[in-house]
């Protein structure tokens, strides 16, 4: 029996629950409610602000996660790898944890910290005596769900990052050390460039997994801040318009992928 | 060493902490705080009390544990299965066929799990299978979002593998069903429970797919916390928080030492 037969059980089963129901929303989004088939819920929607703002808020809110994530990823990377201290290996297999945990818990706890109700402004009111609301309101604006996702995701950066490092070999460093480079240059001209593989691969799959991130903003409770994703929620479940819901899936589909396809290429180059 | 300076070290150490803790940390203590809060105005919760556990572990709470726990079982077992047997078919094919093979079962991390929930409600919900509102339509989007995670852990092990072993069984005539039995899915133990462990602690944070198909009487945890939150019980939530991460790190616990087990045999 030639080798492909036996793949073909679990790429049928497969097939029958994600392909066949992924080609079913293409169908059903080019099937308006009155009938036919037309690209009239595609010209809805795109006409729709509703959707251009979400469309936007989606894409500004990956960019900017993920480079917080990789900036912050980066720089506690770091420390846990060439600045060592008594704890590091218990830090390490704490974010492995924490990558085990769903998103949503961290925007519930981000309401106990900066709720209306919540600590940072108890603390603010209790130091000042004003009777009023605090000063920290942002936890329902996109900022909010900026500052969840950073949380979330940054791990997603460290642990490719924490790899890399422990193969650079650190005679590298001491040899730079020794001839009178700071460990800024240190930093900068041989970390690095080392590093740089797994930036790449971290960074593009947490860009994907923000641009489909749901808890999140759901947890958020903003009305104010919508992303493709609660769209399709909202479309589907609140508003019962499958055909628009499946418009809105199908474009968040051709970014996640699109960009999925780019991080499968990049983490190939990286060896990762 | 980076730094050699003792000033130096101190003050990256200093600023990794004013970084890491109220990031990271601060969340996770704070969620355990607000779950035992029966007051919280001020800066810190106060009249601590026991009742959100209470609440927390009986009644429908509960059944969204035991739904919770039951999904996750059901789910990584699908996803083991189909993940297992599909990366060890891959391994046999020629490098395109693994490609595609390879490219198939990594597509459900980049779509949207939203969409995921909306294509199974889509497809499901007419002829010729209705699961529209059954708790076997969840576990089946669990198990679709958690196979790649299987698929992608075991196919790793098995590139890993040694071939001299089953060429060694293959030699002294067992046939390849005996081969794959007693010598690939041994060998290939440890890396089965790291994934089985993968899969479940997904499964039960899994919120975005369960939203878009729960049916009344098959509530998943996430989708019990996020009602509690969104009518304003939120020290509930928290207290449902807990029991989910305690619940998920109990099995993750128990699974890694089956897998030491695993691998000193």
């Amino acid at each position: 029996m030639p080798a492909f037969v036996w793949a073909l059980p679990p790429l049928a089963l497969l097939g029958l629950v994600f392909l066949y129901p992924l080609a079913l929303v293409v169908q059903q989004s080019v099937r308006p409610d009155s009938g036919g088939t037309s690209l009239q819920p595609y010209a809805d929607v795109f006409g729709s602000a509703a959707f251009r703002d979400a469309l936007g808020t989606t894409v500004w809110l990956a960019v900017g996660a993920t480079v917080g994530c990789l900036v912050l990823g980066f720089t506690l990377a770091l420390v846990i790898a060439f600045v060592p201290f008594p704890g590091g290996k218990a830090v390490a297999r704490f974010i492995d944890v924490f990558l085990s945990f769903p998103s949503f818990l961290v925007t519930l706890a981000l309401l106990f910290v900066y709720g209306t109700k919540g600590m940072a402004n108890g603390l603010w009111t209790d130091a000042t005596g004003s009777t009023g609301d605090g000063p920290f309101q942002f936890l329902t604006t996109p900022w909010g769900v900026l500052l969840a996702e950073i949380t979330y995701f940054t791990p997603f950066v460290m642990r490719p990052l924490l790899a890399a490092f422990s193969q650079l070999d650190t005679a590298q460093l001491e040899v730079a050390s020794s001839l009178g480079a700071r460990p800024a240059r240190i930093v900068r001209r041989v970390i690095l460039p080392e590093a740089l593989p797994a930036l790449a691969a971290g960074g593009s799959l947490v860009l994907v997994m923000c641009l489909n991130e749901f808890g999140i903003v759901l947890f958020t409770g903003a009305k104010g801040v919508t992303t493709l994703p609660t769209l399709v929620y909202g479309k589907a479940m609140l508003e019962s318009d499958y055909p628009a819901a499946c418009v809105v899936a199908v474009v968040n589909i051709a970014i996640s992928v699109g960009l999925y396809g780019l991080y499968r290429v990049v983490s190939r180059r990286a060896g990762a | 060493m980076l730094v050699h300076s003792r000033k130096g070290r101190w003050a990256l150490w200093a600023v990794f902490a004013v970084l890491f803790l109220p990031v990271f940390a601060l969340p996770l203590a704070v969620i355990v705080m607000a779950s035992f809060a029966g007051h919280w105005s001020g800066a810190f919760p106060s009249a601590f009390t026991g009742e959100h556990y209470e609440a927390a572990t009986r009644g429908e709470s509960l059944d969204a544990l035991t739904t919770s726990l039951l999904t996750a079982l059901g789910a990584s077992l699908i996803a083991l299965a189909a993940g297992t047997w599909a990366a060890l078919a891959a391994s046999r094919l020629g490098k395109g066929g693994r490609r595609v093979v390879d490219a198939l079962f990594m597509l459900p991390v980049a779509v949207p799990s939203v969409v995921v929930g909306l294509a199974l409600l889509v497809a499901f919900s007419k002829p010729p299978v209705i699961l529209n509102g059954t708790s076997t339509l969840v576990v089946l989007a669990h198990a679709v979002l958690v196979t790649a995670f299987a698929y992608q852990s075991v196919s790793a092990a098995v590139r890993r593998l040694d071939p001299a072993y089953e060429q060694a069984a293959a030699s002294l005539g067992a046939r390849p069903a005996y081969v794959l039995w007693r010598v690939k899915l041994p060998l290939l133990l440890p890396s089965l429970t790291a994934a089985a462990g993968l899969c479940f602690a997904l499964s039960m944070g899994e919120l975005s797919a369960t939203v878009m198909l729960y049916p009344p009487d098959w509530t998943p945890l996430p989708v019990r916390i996020y009602a509690a939150t969104d009518r304003g019980a939120a020290f509930t939530g928290a207290a449902l928080a807990v029991v989910l991460m305690a619940a998920t790190l109990l099995v993750l616990f128990a699974v890694s030492r089956v897998r030491t087990r695993a691998s000193y045999r």
